[in-house]
């Protein structure tokens, strides 16, 4: 059990920087998500943490300890990677004892641990059978107890889920979930499945080309997105962004969009030109009263409610509305949205501008 | 376009049944989805209609003529599979043009050149008509191989889950371009998948599949809201039907075994106390894990709720659906 202190950690491979300077805190017995899209550089500083890739510079605390250019083997960390990497000679007592065995663990104590291990996971009765009859799920229960039975300081996990299929991942996700909250060991897991991501982190780092857009727990970046790119990765669909030009003074609690006035948190910062009004589908409604007017372009239905894309003046809006509410294609009806949840962005530098709303979230961008 | 109905068709594969006695009416103009998991028997029943497979029993019909002994060509369906096979030492636009060349059909060339040009348009790839079909990216090499599917004009569009291959933010555009293209032009189409969004958001019909018998056929509305079995009711909904002995919570019909309770159709301040054991904060909802009795039971509640774990909330049903024994609604 440990905390992990990452501190200006880069690295480099020839020109390209694949992680830029970045620094992160995951505390002592944290769920810990590393987010972004494939390229972004989280995978290299899961594999900094684990001693595969050393670092160009920068240092990695592990336990208070200082890490950075040590030996995987001497940091004590169990890896979970995507693909499974199982024993096929072996059984799956084989395949989760090896790593007890390897350290020359006496026979007795050996076979407690891995009865222990195996009752977690709920693999008792297969302990016997080979690893090549498995479905997908428990060969990654017994990959992850050959990560268990060690009791390591921390769990490095590489998308452990993302071989498996849609269905199977959600119920994978809720157990390894579980088991933390049983184990309460520190894990760092890497992916870039936003729904995993909220629906299993203590907090989540979003990455972006090498640099970190984001940290923080999943509902504070879900509602006070630092950047644009955060505001679209994360949520599905994404948020809504209208694009204006204007000037906003501070203590503004409004902007013009297309000869309408559309209600922000108050404004904490001047700013003047090109802006992206940013609102979430669930904070968009129909309404009859509104004056600013969007054609209804399509319809999805999702059982308790919908999604409603409309097109707009400064561009098209997904709205969440609950279904037995009736919205026609080709309908033009009014859009009113719920300005307290709103997050101003300048559309340049992708930078969402400071309001009430996101006041204090923004200094960890 | 054409109405395509299938009669009493059987297939089995050695000693395994992949389709029984299976009847189904697909109208002109429907978007008809096929929705189950692996091995319910849904690429056996789009293979059956394209005449890549022969039914053991029963018959086929497109547009009232029975298809049983007629060849994939002769039959006049599309298909379009997960993975998009295209040609690719051709253009897009010779792989657009492909199916009309074909020496059945003898399309005059003009004739060809307008139709690929159109299916373009609609599928937003007119600007990439002379890239090598390589050189594309994976959500518009799908798109190409649907157009090749949308071209020919066929009696049906027979599509075997041609977005699986796809990331999440491409299938979500897709889905919602796939359902405008189809409503456009009127076309027939039988869609096949495992996944309830791409069911619920695009079908004018859903036909349930369960170990190759079709078990309920409605609109996604009328299967979401008033499913047959509980089966059915799974096969709808994230997070999925709660599911407890019925005599969990009073009020429950003679003959109940189980309960059906979906997560937004749970109240929360009066009935049982249940335990909070975890909440999940995912941004848009927020959803708690609850124990009630030993039963694990998942619902919504206020996005930014300050319930923690091992707090209690008293909860009760509200629009319950109750199942017998054998798992079929009362």
């Amino acid at each position: 059990m440990a905390e992990i202190v990452i501190q200006n950690l880069r690295k480099e491979f020839g020109d390209f920087t694949a992680v830029q300077s970045s620094s992160f805190t995951i505390e002592d017995g944290e769920f810990f998500m590393l987010l972004g899209p494939s390229g972004c550089g989280k995978t290299t500083t899961l594999r900094m943490i684990a001693g595969l890739e050393l670092p160009t510079s920068g240092e990695i605390f592990i336990g208070g300890e200082e890490v950075g250019q040590k030996r995987a083997s001497e940091r004590d960390i169990a890896f979970v990677f995507q693909m499974f990497a199982l024993y096929p000679h072996m059984n799956v007592r084989g395949n989760i004892s090896y790593p007890l065995v390897s350290q020359g663990m006496p026979r007795a104590q050996v076979r407690e641990k891995v009865a222990e291990v195996a009752r977690i996971l709920g693999i008792e009765q297969m302990l016997d059978r080979p690893v090549s009859g498995l479905s997908g799920g428990d060969r990654q229960r017994v990959a992850l107890g050959r990560a268990i039975v060690r009791e390591p300081k921390c769990f490095l996990m590489d998308e452990p889920l993302g071989a498996l299929d849609a269905e199977f991942r959600e119920h994978m996700a809720e157990e390894l979930r579980a088991l933390h909250d049983r184990m309460g060991a520190t894990t760092v897991y890497v992916t870039h499945d936003q729904l995993e991501a909220m629906q299993m982190g203590d907090k989540i780092v979003v990455m972006n080309h090498g640099v970190i857009e984001q940290f923080g727990t999943p509902q504070d970046i879900y509602d006070k997105p630092a950047t644009l790119f955060v505001a679209e990765f994360i949520g599905s669909p994404h948020m809504n962004f209208l694009r204006f030009s204007s000037r906003i003074e501070v203590g503004a609690t409004s902007v013009d969009l297309a000869g309408e006035q559309l209600g922000v948190p108050a404004v904490q910062a001047p700013f003047e030109g090109e802006m992206v009004y940013g609102v979430r589908p669930e904070h968009v409604r129909l309404s009859d009263v509104s004056g600013y007017r969007g054609e209804v372009i399509a319809t999805e239905y999702l059982g308790t409610t919908q999604i409603v894309t409309l097109r707009a003046a400064n561009g098209d809006v997904k709205a969440r509305i609950p279904s037995d509410q009736p919205a026609r294609v080709g309908e033009t009806v009014g859009l009113a949205f719920d300005g307290a949840t709103v997050t101003l962005f300048d559309a340049e530098g992708g930078r969402a501008l400071p309001t009430v709303l996101n006041e204090g979230v923004l200094l960890h961008g | 376009m054409a109405d395509v109905s299938l009669r009493e068709v059987t297939k089995g594969f050695g000693n395994t049944s992949a389709v029984e006695a299976m009847t189904l009416e697909i109208p002109d103009g429907a978007f008809f989805v096929l929705l189950g998991p692996t091995g319910a028997g849904k690429t056996t029943t789009l293979r059956l209609i394209a005449g890549l497979e022969r039914p053991d029993t029963g018959d086929i019909l497109i547009a009232d003529r029975s298809v049983v002994g007629e060849t994939p060509a002769e039959r006049n369906v599309a298909m379009v599979f997960q993975q998009y096979s295209l040609y690719p030492h051709m253009s897009v636009r010779d792989n657009l043009a492909f199916p009309l060349r074909s020496p059945i059909l003898r399309t005059p060339e003009p004739e060809i050149a307008r139709k690929v040009g159109e299916v373009a348009e609609v599928l937003h790839i007119a600007h990439k008509l002379d890239n090598k079909a390589t050189a594309l990216s994976g959500g518009e090499m799908q798109r190409v191989s649907i157009g090749r599917a949308l071209v020919r004009k066929p009696e049906i569009h027979l599509m075997d889950e041609p977005l699986s291959s796809l990331d999440a933010k491409l299938r979500a555009d897709l889905r919602v371009e796939l359902k405008r293209i189809q409503a456009g032009l009127g076309a027939t189409m039988l869609y096949v998948t495992h996944d309830q969004i791409e069911a619920m958001t695009m079908a004018t019909h859903v036909g349930v599949l369960d170990e190759g018998r079709l078990v309920q056929v409605g609109t996604p509305r009328e299967i979401y809201e008033n499913p047959v079995s509980l089966y059915v009711a799974s096969r709808l909904g994230l997070p999925r039907i709660n599911a407890l002995p019925a005599d969990v919570f009073a009020g429950a019909p003679a003959g109940a075994a189980t309960i059906g309770l979906r997560p937004e159709n749970i109240a929360q301040g009066d009935g049982k106390p249940s335990h909070v054991v975890r909440v999940e904060h995912l941004g848009d909802q927020t959803r708690l894990h609850l124990s009630l009795d030993g039963h694990a039971i998942v619902t919504l509640t206020d996005v930014h709720s300050d319930l923690t774990e091992g707090d209690t909330v008293a909860i009760q049903p509200r629009n319950a659906l109750y199942f017998d024994a054998s798992g079929d609604r009362i």
